[in-house]
């Protein structure tokens, strides 16, 4: 299969076989044509050249309609789903039946592989994590022959990436086939039987995953040895840079999850993770700490920013006093998708000279994107690249390279690798390190425990909007962070 | 008659050619696709059904000729914004203004004539209440555009139909995604749309004022755009500004004929300042324009 996008060949000539009862992994850099391939099986995208073969017979795929009637499903890793309709409504876009009996089926299904979503709630009042398991379900309702999961564990606590192998691998032995993309490499050697690499856009290996270590994976995919990680020295702390005190905040969102008496505090020269299973109050802190929810004047001192009371602020007048911030949704939030990767950058990068009397200077504005795409890796045609257009993982290497040069003395980053691949996120992993050897103050939300064991000093774990105290990530096990993550501790085993 | 209930046997044929014009609309811009063309295409609709009867071809075809030149310019326009992805907003424009000459073209020789309108049904019964009794005298048209109001809400509120344009309208990339072609319901949409302003236009030149005037539509059509908006994109709340409006124009009337101390201009005024009013309230809730609102309103949309 061929398919290029304007100069961009994504997909160069690739050939792949999928077998029966197999979990087949996708594995590749960001950028390397993953998505790409998948949404030409899925017949979302035409194939510029090549042909498909189902069960031995050549088929067209010019329609995901048409996928979906030869027994193809797929779960999009950009959500293809509608914010302002109903769970089942959604679900009724693809899945013929009545609403209550879809109802029950999505209430039953949730039971069966613990994917657990309300039927009746809106998609917008809903986590990314709940929104994935809503995909997932949408797609096994279609009960599909040959199932594509572009990611789908990015964003999913470790508990439900348990349970969504458990049910993958039953449908694997009633014969589903699946195909499986991840950038997970110890997922992919627990679930998967077979393995293709792609690398820009080409075959470069057909293996079986459990025959090798993640070291050789992951050589293959990136083509060279890959950058050990960066575990964070403990170093003295300096001044305290960011306070929440028994911050209490019901949203105005009847469905969203109030926090309640949350204490954090954050120091200059240290990474502070916040661990939890998202649905439980991430959001709504996230809003919170950037200004995009903002409190009354008279409770400006819930949160103070550099030791001043700034929970009344607005996020361009906390950025102003040396904030940065990374948020979870890249498309919409991080990033306008519409628009040049340039025109991005003056987002949040104009006070760094890039505008002249009120002016933009395009000069400047360019010559900065040049510099975060270099620095940060960024695969893209160049500054002139339309965002939406970026592979995700590329999107939110640049968005972080964005902020990261903005020199903040608080950074605070949202699900900082979700979608990025290993190379990329130990390089954003250790530019966090670094920035905190440098004396600034990093606050990381994540649902990878891992990540956070690695990079952070001290983890809280937020679970139905109560934040834990602070444990020390050097000397707690995982195992306490876990009963944290699922209200079952307080009582440290 | 006094004048409450002139204003109740008047407000329901008063209100019909917005209501039209503006279910028209909200079907397009559900769909996600803004045509600001509504005013131009309810004249070329009015004119032409004008002539019809003028000649003897009866109302039925006058309305049928109407919404069929509606679907022609709606055409013109799907063309241009959905085919071409030309910018809505300009093309839009334009088609209104073609619309509109080719009314002062074709109507330029029968410039205030006058026809005959069509007869009122009286619901047996309810219309010989006291006071009330007008309201349930109406012609035919106002009765299919009662139908017409409710058949919409329904289609919204629990037809597939209504939850694919929906989908089309917030984000057409997923619906494309999961298989829906995106431009071809947009298209439909979009045809459905002039039809519905071609048979507005034809209510307002056949029936509630039966005579032809160049430029007799007046900004009939931008009101129903309004109403579309301010009515967050909910049937029932455009089919309640759309009374409100010509209720409103109705009582001006009424306070003008009983020489009430306020100069006609603000009485002329009133009915769009009251409608804008009324419906900005309700459009100041946030939560409801961020749930009905159409995320992808007005946007090219291409593979
Ligand atoms: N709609 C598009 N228009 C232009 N270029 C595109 C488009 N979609 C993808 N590309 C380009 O094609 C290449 C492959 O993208 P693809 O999304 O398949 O990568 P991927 O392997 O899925 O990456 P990731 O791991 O980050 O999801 C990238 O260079 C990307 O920028
Ligand atoms: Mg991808």
């Amino acid at each position: 299969m061929t398919k290029a996008y304007g100069q961009v060949v994504a997909n160069d000539a690739i050939d792949l076989t999928v077998g029966r009862n197999s979990i087949h992994a996708i594995l590749g850099e960001n950028g390397a044509g993953k998505s790409t391939l998948m949404k030409l099986i899925y017949g979302v995208e035409s194939p510029d050249a090549g042909e498909v073969l189902w069960d031995g017979q050549p088929v067209t795929l010019s329609s995901p309609a048409e996928a979906r009637r030869l027994g193809i499903g797929m779960v999009f890793q950009h959500f293809s789903l509608f914010e302002t309709l109903s769970v089942v409504e959604n679900i009724s876009l693809i899945v013929p039946g009545k609403k209550a009996d879809l109802a029950a089926r999505i209430r039953a299904l949730g039971q069966d592989f613990g994917l657990d979503v309300d039927p009746f709630a809106d998609v917008h009042s809903l986590s990314v994590g709940e929104r994935q398991r809503v995909e997932i379900i949408r797609c096994l309702m279609t009960e599909p022959k040959l199932l594509i999961l572009d990611e789908p564990t990015s964003v999913l606590p470790p508990q439900a990436v348990g349970l969504l192998f458990d049910t993958l691998r039953r449908l694997r032995d009633r014969g589903v086939s699946i195909l499986f993309i991840s950038h997970k490499l110890d997922e992919i050697q627990s679930l998967c039987d077979h393995a293709t690499i792609l690398r820009g856009g080409r075959v470069t290996g057909n293996v079986d995953p459990r025959q090798h270590d993640a070291h050789d994976l992951a050589r293959m995919m990136i083509g060279r040895d890959m950058p050990p990680p960066l575990h964070a020295d403990p170093l003295p702390v300096g001044d305290i840079r960011l306070e929440l005190s028994a911050l209490d905040h019901q949203p105005d969102d009847p469905f969203a999850l109030g926090l309640s008496g949350v204490n954090l505090r954050l120091h200059a020269g240290e990474i502070l993770g916040i661990a939890g299973i998202s649905g439980n109050g991430q959001g709504e802190l996230a809003r919170l700490i950037s200004g995009e929810t903002r409190l009354s004047p008279a409770r400006r001192d819930d949160i103070r920013l550099m030791g001043r009371g700034v929970a009344h602020l607005d996020p361009a007048a906390r950025r102003a006093l040396g904030f940065a911030f990374v948020p979870e949704e890249r498309l919409g939030r991080g990033a306008v998708p519409e628009m040049s990767l340039a025109d991005n950058s003056l987002l949040t990068a104009h006070p760094l000279g890039l505008l002249k009397r009120g002016l933009i200077d395009r000069r400047a504005e360019a010559t900065f994107t040049a510099a975060c795409i270099r620095d940060f890796d960024v695969r893209t045609s160049g500054p002139e690249a339309e965002a939406g257009a970026l592979s995700g993982g590329n999107l939110q290497k640049f968005i972080m390279g964005r902020e990261i040069l903005l020199k903040p003395q608080v950074l605070f980053v949202a699900q900082p690798t979700w979608g990025v691949d290993i190379g990329a996120a130990t390089a954003i992993r250790q530019r966090l390190v670094q920035m905190r050897n440098e004396g600034v103050a990093v606050l990381v939300i994540s649902e990878e425990l891992e990540e956070l064991f690695e990079i952070c000093d001290r983890i809280q774990v937020l679970h139905k909007g109560h934040l834990s105290p602070s444990l020390d990530a050097r000397t707690t096990k995982a195992e306490e962070i876990g009963r944290w993550m699922i209200g079952a501790a307080g009582v440290p085993a | 008659m006094s004048g409450l209930s002139f204003i109740l046997a008047g407000m329901l044929a008063a209100a019909t050619p917005f209501l039209l014009a503006a279910l028209g609309e909200l079907v397009v811009e559900r769909a996600g696709v803004l045509n600001l063309g509504i005013e131009g295409i309810m004249a070329l609709g009015a004119v032409l059904a004008f002539i019809v009867v003028y000649h003897g071809g009866g109302h039925v075809a006058a309305f049928g000729l109407a919404a069929l030149s509606g679907v022609v310019l709606a055409l013109v326009f799907g063309w241009l914004a959905l085919g071409l992805r030309a910018n809505q907003v300009a093309v839009g424009l334009a088609v209104g203004i073609l619309g509109q000459g080719l009314s002062s073209l074709i109507g330029n020789s029968y410039e205030s004539l006058t026809i005959t309108g069509i007869p009122k049904l009286a619901l047996p019964g309810l219309s010989a209440l006291p006071v009330v009794g007008g309201l349930f005298v109406q012609d035919a048209v106002v009765w299919l555009t009662l139908a017409a109001t409710a058949a919409i809400w329904a289609m919204f509120r629990f037809s597939r139909l209504g939850l694919i344009l929906r989908a089309v309208g917030e984000n057409p990339h997923a619906a494309r995604a999961i298989g829906y072609p995106v431009i071809r319901l947009r298209l439909w949409a979009v045809m459905f749309g002039g039809a519905m302003s071609g048979l507005a236009g034809a209510y307002a030149a056949t029936v509630y004022t039966p005579l032809w005037a160049d430029g007799m539509i007046a900004g009939r059509g931008w009101i129903a755009l309004a109403l579309v908006v301010f009515g967050t994109w909910l049937t029932g709340r455009i089919f309640f500004g759309a009374l409100l409006f010509g209720a409103v124009s109705l009582a001006s009337l009424v306070a003008q004929t009983e020489n009430w101390a306020v100069p006609s201009q603000l009485l002329s005024a009133l009915p769009y300042i009251v409608t804008i009013v009324v419906l900005g309230i309700i459009t100041s809730n946030k939560r409801l324009l961020k749930v009905n609102g159409v995320a992808s309103l007005g946007e090219p949309f291409g593979p």
